[in-house]
């Protein structure tokens, strides 16, 4: 009985009823995923979605070489190798410097997209 | 006493397609290459309809156009042959911030047609240039000086003189940059909108927005501005924008929390305070970590009427009324089986896909893209839709498309896909729809599709 109360919304429109209750429905899913996100990475930050994320979107793709850096990096280490960027090229943390061999390769000559190219079906 | 209907049916597209019926016609590209450089990143149609233009992420344009219709076998639309292909964008290095800027193109805007040459603006995620395409189909011949290959003749042996006459060629199709739009975006470009002036366009980026003049390259107006004097206490950033297709002082912007700003370029010069904001009020005991990433607007499109805009989030399409700012006048849900699933999504990241959305030129259905090479239509007077596939295993001309359906839990039927099947590589984030005709241009990761309804 009191549930059906709860589904009772005096919505002008069915659309808003529909809503409703799709949201109802749909909450525990979520919430379950959430459980299960918090459960692998338990120092996910309180702050949900965050500017954390934000922050990466806005640096999305950005790599930095400084060339004062890297060759000041190399003098100190005088005959040993820099540590280059490990599996994960594309984040550079700590120590690392970004060095020539990290940077994606600039392409080469340019080709014609295979969409101009090639049979038309 | 409450009558309680089966909602399923009505989300999940049981009931039946639209009435049109949608054939495969034409699919571009490779068949198994992998290669980055290919992945399409944006398709548009230009105002008529006759060319369709997609950007890659290796920077380059490839512009088809349609073939004049055969009168005799009218049996179909013509087809899209290669019209116009080049290098729009190249990679580029900033020396000054050190930092790396990718060539592919985010957005492609066709200008109308004024004279014989096409413009369109494309955009990477720094620089709006200008490109004008034009043929040619005749050259001058005769010269008095030069032989027909170009060399130039012995002037001693010239004996007579002749007027060079202009003689058909075989066309040929240039493309030409005209303006170049530069230095004037600090974050990474989203979107560009061709102003109902046809003088005017915007270029937004995550935090602002500029407004530039076509024929003036060395400045830009900044109309937008959302960048918090401190960095830490950014919550928001800039998703989408778009001019009004008729009022050119109005123009939208939405944001990564799910809100669309309407702003009016003549209350003030710098339109950081909004004319409309647009937001559907969230039940604060729904809020979960995703709710706000999930909520974040990919892509913002008003109506060829003018009248309403649609956004699209992750899993949901809205269509809003301009007059009606507390919340959308209709939902459509592409895909509320992936609620269930946000968690590995937002493992693989593709939680943050950006899908576009379009509509078609009556404004009566509205497309977007899902996973698995999926794309759906949303009827709207009909309230029916639909979902089909894009994959070459369809590609006999005018076979009509099946409806594909998810199924979402419980006893799979035969012919469904369980959602754990979906393949989530397989991605169409770019739709366009023919301005006036029913035909549509779907990009999956490097081929583009075109399909067509049935004629008969």
């Amino acid at each position: 009985m009191s549930q059906k109360q709860e589904e009772e919304n005096p919505a002008e429109e069915t659309g808003e009823e529909k809503q409703d209750t799709q949201e109802k429905e749909g909450m525990l899913p979520e919430r379950a995923e959430e459980a299960k996100l918090k459960a692998k990475y338990p120092s996910l930050g309180q702050k949900p979605g965050g500017s954390d994320f934000l922050m990466k979107r806005l640096q999305k793709g950005q790599k930095y070489f400084d060339s004062g850096d890297y060759n000041m990096a190399k003098a100190k280490m005088k005959n040993k190798q820099l540590p280059s960027a490990g599996p994960d090229k594309n984040l550079v943390t700590g120590d690392h410097i970004p060095t020539p061999q990290d940077l994606p390769q600039r392409k080469s000559s340019l080709v014609t997209s295979k969409l101009a190219g090639g049979q038309v079906e | 006493m409450f009558l309680k209907f089966s909602l399923r049916s009505v989300f999940y597209g049981a009931g039946g397609g639209n009435d049109i019926q949608w054939c495969f016609s034409q699919v571009k590209g490779a068949v198994d290459d992998d290669v980055a450089e290919d992945i399409i990143s944006t398709v548009e149609f230009n105002h008529s309809g006759e060319l369709l233009a997609t950007g890659d992420k290796g920077g380059r344009v490839v512009i088809f156009q349609q073939e004049q219709e055969n009168k005799i076998q009218s049996h179909s639309r013509g087809e899209y042959n290669v019209y116009s292909t080049f290098q729009s964008h190249e990679p580029e290095f900033d020396y000054l911030k050190s930092l790396e800027i990718e060539e592919k193109i985010n957005k492609i805007r066709w200008l109308p047609q004024k004279n014989a040459a096409q413009f369109l603006l494309s955009t990477n995620d720094k620089t709006i240039k200008l490109w004008k395409i034009s043929e040619r189909d005749k050259r001058p011949e005769g010269y008095n000086l030069k032989e027909e290959d170009g060399r130039y003749r012995d002037p001693t042996t010239v004996t007579t003189l002749r007027v060079p006459v202009f003689r058909p060629m075989d066309l040929m199709v240039e493309a030409s940059p005209r303006r170049i739009f530069a230095n004037a975006h600090t974050y990474h470009i989203n979107s560009i909108s061709i102003n109902s002036d046809y003088e005017t366009y915007l270029s937004a980026d995550d935090l602002r927005i500029n407004l530039w003049h076509l024929e003036i390259t060395d400045r830009s107006f900044n109309i937008v501005d959302i960048k918090p004097a401190n960095m830490e206490e950014l919550t928001e950033v800039i998703t989408a924008a778009e001019f009004h297709p008729n009022s050119c002082n109005t123009f939208v912007y939405s944001s990564s929390k799910g809100t669309i700003r309407l702003c009016d370029m003549r209350a003030s010069a710098l339109c950081d305070r909004h004319s409309k904001l647009f937001e559907e009020p969230e039940d604060p005991s729904n809020r979960s970590f995703f709710s706000e990433i999930i909520s974040s607007i990919s892509d913002v499109k008003f109506s060829h009427s003018g009248r309403y805009m649609m956004t699209r989030d992750y899993l949901s399409v809205k269509i809003w009324d301009l007059n009606m700012e507390n919340r959308p006048v209709e939902t459509y849900q592409v895909h509320e089986y992936l609620r269930s699933k946000l968690c590995s999504l937002y493992e693989n990241d593709c939680i943050f896909d950006k899908f576009e959305c379009c509509w078609n030129g009556s404004d009566s259905v509205v497309m977007t893209g899902s996973y698995n090479n999926f794309f759906r239509m949303f009827d709207r007077n009909t309230k029916r839709d639909i979902t089909l596939e894009a994959s070459r295993e369809n590609n006999k001309p005018r076979t009509v498309l099946k409806p594909r359906k998810v199924c979402a839990s419980g006893k799979r039927k035969k012919d469904e896909i369980s959602v754990d099947s979906l393949d989530f590589n397989k991605k169409i984030l770019h739709t366009a729809w023919h301005p006036k005709e029913n035909i549509i241009a779907v990009a999956t990761t490097n081929n583009l599709y075109i399909f067509q309804d049935k004629v008969n």
